[in-house]
C-alpha cells in the first residue's frame, strides 16, 4: 500500500444557523478521518448537504476546521505557502472559476511565477507543456485564448493544467465533472486516472455520482449527515455495501448496465437530517429499513468487520464491545 | 380468454391514439438556427424521451410546444400539431386555455418557481381558479388530494415553500402541473438538480400517476441513462437536429448512430466488468455556422477520407432521419449504407 500523503483525523466542522437569540450548531462535518495515498483515487460520495465538499475546503485551507488534525506526509503543515502549493483544488464550476479578461496563458502562469516554479525564461515552455499534458492541443494557440473561446470540457481541463504547474502531491477536485455535457466527462475522469497513476498524484474525487466513482476510484468514502457512514475498497463497498445508507445510494442510482427495472424504493421521507444539534444515535434512522431498539440510543462507530472496510452501523457493521 | 382479448383491443387503440405531432419544427434565434426540421410524435399515455447535450435544442423544443418561447427565439418553419390541431395557429385566448389544460410543464428549477411570499395551498387555488368555476374552499380541498397523490401531507399546504426540501417543492409543482388533468406533461430536466434517491423516488411516483391519469410525458434530460428505464421511446438529438429514435429497449440494446453509441458509452456501468470508456471526442458545433453534411461527422469516428464515397456523402449531404427497422429510424449515412 503506498503512503499517505494526506491524513486528517477527527475532522470536524461546525457552523452557528438559527437567529442571534436562538443559535444553534450545524455538524456539517463531524469526526472524519481517513487518508489520501500517493496515486489513487479515492472517491467522496454523499447527497447535497452531506459535508462533502466542506471536507474539500478545508482540507484546501479555504477553511478552518472546529477541530480535527491535516498531516501532510506524517506532519502538521507549517508553512502555509507550501501547503497550498502541495494540496490543489478544482471546483465545481469552470465557467467561473476563469478570468474572462486574462487569456489561457496567463492562468495557467501565474502559479508558476507566484510558486517559483521554474525560472522565468522558462514559463512559456512549461506552460506550454502543462497544455498539451492535459489534452488541449495546439498548446500555443489554446495558450492566447481567452475563457469564453472554450468549451466547458476544455476549460475544466484548463483548471486541471493549472493545478499541475506547481506540481502538487494531493489534487482535491470538488465535483470537477457535474457541470460539463456528459460525452466530455469520462475524458476528464481519464485525465485524472491518468495523472494519479502516471504522476503518483493522491486525489480526492468529490462526486455524488456512483457510477463516475466506480469508474475513476480507487476507495470510497460515503458522507451521510456528515458523517462518514461506510468507506473501503470501492469495488468491495459496491459489491458488498453494508450500511443501508449505501444501499439506498446504489438502488437509486440509474445502472446502464442493467435495465431490469430497479427494485421500488420506499419513500423515506424527505431529505437528509442536516445535523443541527444532533442527538444521540444514528443519523439514518429516521430513514432506515433496519433499525433496531440501539439506533435511537447510540451513535454509532465505524466498525470494521473486514479488513479495510467500515460502515457505521448497529444492524450490518455491530461493534465487538455491545 | 378469447372474450377477454376481444374487450382489449379498444382500450388499447384508444391508448394509441396521436396526441402530439411535431412536423419539420424549426426554431432561430437571430442568426443560430437551434431547432433545424425536428419531427416527434407522442402518442396518449406514452412516455417520449428527448436526450441530447447542453445546447441541442431540447429546450427549445418544450418552450416551441407550449409556445412560450422568448425571443430572439422564433419558430420559422413547420407546425407543432395537438391532436390534430396546429397551436402555433392559436389565438391568446385559446392558447391560455390550452396552456395547463390541455399541455403543462416542469422545468428544471421550478422548484424555484413557486412564489416564496405564498403559501402552497394558494399557488394551486390560483392555477384551479384561473382556468374553473370553482370556489376557494373546494379549491382547497382538491389542492389537499393532489398532494396527497404526489406523496406530501396535505397539511403542507398551510407551508411556505421555504419550509419544504427541494424535492418536496418539486413534487409540488409536479401536483400543480397535474391539476388541470391535462393530456400531455412536458417535464424539462425535472430532477437534475436532486440528489439520486430523491429523482428516483419523484420518477416512480411519476410513473404511477402516469398509469393513474394517462397522460403522456416529454421528459427531456441529458441523462440517457435514466430514459434507457424511464421511457418509452427516446429520441436523441444533437445540434438541433434527431439523429435517432427507437423503443428504450432497441436504444439500450441496438444503438446505431455514432453519437448515440458515442453518448451511451460516456456513462460507466454500476455492476459488471468495467472497461475503458472513451466519451465522444472534440465538442458540439456552434449552431450559427453548423458542419456541412452531417453534423456530427467531425466527431465522427466513422468519418475517414480513406472511404471516399461515404466521406464525401457525410461532408456534404445532409442525413435524414430514415426508417431501418420497424419504430426505429436514424440519420445517419453509414447506416444507410448497411455498415453499423
Amino acid at each position: 500500500m503506498s503512503a499517505a500523503e494526506l491524513e486528517v483525523q477527527g475532522l470536524t466542522k461546525h457552523f452557528a444557523v438559527g437567529s442571534a437569540v436562538r443559535r444553534s450548531r450545524l455538524h456539517a462535518v463531524d469526526d472524519v478521518s481517513f487518508a489520501l495515498r500517493a496515486g489513487t483515487v479515492t472517491a467522496l460520495v454523499g447527497e447535497s448537504g452531506s459535508g462533502k465538499s466542506t471536507v474539500a475546503r478545508i482540507l484546501a485551507r479555504l477553511m478552518e476546521p472546529t477541530t480535527g488534525t491535516i498531516l501532510f506526509r506524517g506532519d502538521t503543515p507549517g508553512d502555509e505557502l507550501r501547503y497550498r502549493s502541495e494540496v490543489q483544488i478544482i471546483f465545481q464550476d469552470p465557467f467561473d472559476s476563469l478570468n474572462p479578461v486574462k487569456t489561457i496563458g496567463h492562468h495557467i502562469e501565474r502559479p508558476l511565477r507566484i510558486h517559483k516554479v521554474v525560472p522565468s525564461d522558462q514559463v512559456e515552455g512549461r506552460v506550454h507543456e502543462l497544455l498539451a499534458t492535459v489534452g488541449l492541443y495546439p498548446p500555443a494557440e489554446i495558450a492566447a485564448k481567452y475563457p469564453h473561446e472554450l468549451s466547458g470540457g476544455q476549460r475544466q481541463r484548463v483548471a486541471i493544467a493549472r493545478v499541475l504547474g506547481v506540481e502538487p502531491k494531493v489534487i482535491l477536485a470538488d465535483e470537477p465533472t457535474s457541470m460539463l455535457d456528459v460525452s466530455i466527462r469520462i475524458g476528464i475522469l481519464n485525465l485524472m486516472r491518468r495523472l494519479a497513476e502516471d504522476r503518483g498524484i493522491a486525489f480526492l474525487y468529490v462526486t455524488h455520482d456512483l457510477a463516475a466513482a466506480r469508474y475513476v476510484a480507487d476507495d470510497i468514502l460515503v458522507m451521510y449527515a456528515g458523517q462518514i457512514v461506510e468507506q473501503g475498497p470501492i469495488e468491495e463497498v459496491l459489491a458488498e455495501p453494508l450500511h443501508p445508507y449505501t444501499r439506498l445510494l446504489l438502488s437509486a442510482a440509474p445502472d446502464p448496465a442493467n435495465l431490469a427495472p430497479p427494485a421500488h424504493i420506499e419513500r423515506t421521507g424527505g431529505r437528509a437530517a442536516a445535523a443541527v444539534e444532533p442527538a444521540e444515535g444514528c443519523r439514518f434512522l429516521p430513514r432506515c429499513p433496519l433499525a433496531v431498539a440501539i439506533c435511537s440510543e447510540v451513535t454509532p462507530q465505524l466498525v470494521e468487520p473486514h479488513s479495510g472496510h467500515a460502515a457505521r452501523c448497529h444492524v450490518t457493521a455491530p461493534s465487538p464491545t455491545t | 380468454m378469447i372474450a377477454e382479448e376481444a374487450i382489449v383491443v379498444p382500450a388499447v387503440d384508444e391508448r394509441t391514439e396521436m396526441l402530439l405531432e411535431v412536423r419539420g419544427l424549426q426554431v432561430d434565434y437571430g442568426r443560430a438556427r437551434a431547432v433545424d426540421g425536428v419531427d416527434l410524435e407522442i402518442r396518449q399515455g406514452e412516455i417520449l424521451g428527448l436526450a441530447g447535450e447542453s445546447g441541442c435544442g431540447k429546450t427549445t423544443i418544450a418552450s416551441s410546444v407550449l409556445r412560450i418561447l422568448r425571443p430572439p427565439g422564433r419558430v420559422t418553419g413547420g407546425e407543432i400539431l395537438f391532436r390534430g390541431e396546429d397551436i402555433l395557429r392559436l389565438k391568446p385566448e385559446e392558447l391560455r386555455k390550452f396552456r395547463w389544460r390541455n399541455v403543462s410543464i416542469v422545468f428544471q428549477g421550478a422548484m424555484n418557481s413557486l412564489n416564496p411570499l405564498m403559501r402552497v395551498g394558494d399557488q394551486f387555488v390560483d392555477t384551479l381558479r384561473a382556468h374553473e368555476r370553482i370556489d376557494r374552499k373546494r379549491a382547497l380541498v382538491r389542492a389537499g388530494e393532489l398532494l396527497d397523490l404526489v406523496g406530501i401531507d396535505p397539511r403542507r399546504l398551510r407551508a411556505y415553500p421555504h419550509e419544504l426540501s427541494g424535492g418536496m417543492r418539486q413534487r409540488v409543482i409536479i401536483a400543480i402541473a397535474l391539476s388541470l388533468t391535462p393530456e400531455l406533461i412536458v417535464m424539462d430536466e425535472p430532477t437534475t438538480a436532486l440528489d439520486v434517491v430523491v429523482q428516483r423516488e419523484i420518477l416512480q411516483q411519476v410513473d404511477a400517476l402516469k398509469r393513474e391519469f394517462g397522460f403522456a410525458v416529454l421528459f427531456i434530460t441529458h441523462d440517457v441513462s435514466l430514459l434507457l428505464e424511464f421511457a418509452d421511446r427516446v429520441s436523441i438529438m444533437y445540434a438541433g437536429e434527431i439523429v435517432e429514435t427507437t423503443s428504450a429497449e432497441r436504444l439500450a440494446t441496438k444503438p446505431l448512430h455514432p453519437y448515440t453509441q458515442g453518448l451511451l458509452a460516456s456513462f460507466p456501468p454500476l455492476t459488471g466488468p468495467l472497461t475503458k470508456l472513451t466519451g465522444i471526442p472534440g465538442a458540439p458545433p456552434d449552431l450559427r455556422d453548423p458542419p456541412a453534411g452531417c453534423r456530427f461527422h467531425p466527431r465522427c469516428p466513422h468519418c475517414v477520407p480513406e472511404r471516399l464515397g461515404l466521406y464525401t456523402r457525410q461532408t456534404t449531404e445532409r442525413p435524414v432521419l430514415r426508417e431501418i427497422a420497424p419504430g426505429h429510424e436514424v440519420a445517419c449515412h453509414l447506416v444507410e449504407e448497411g455498415d453499423v
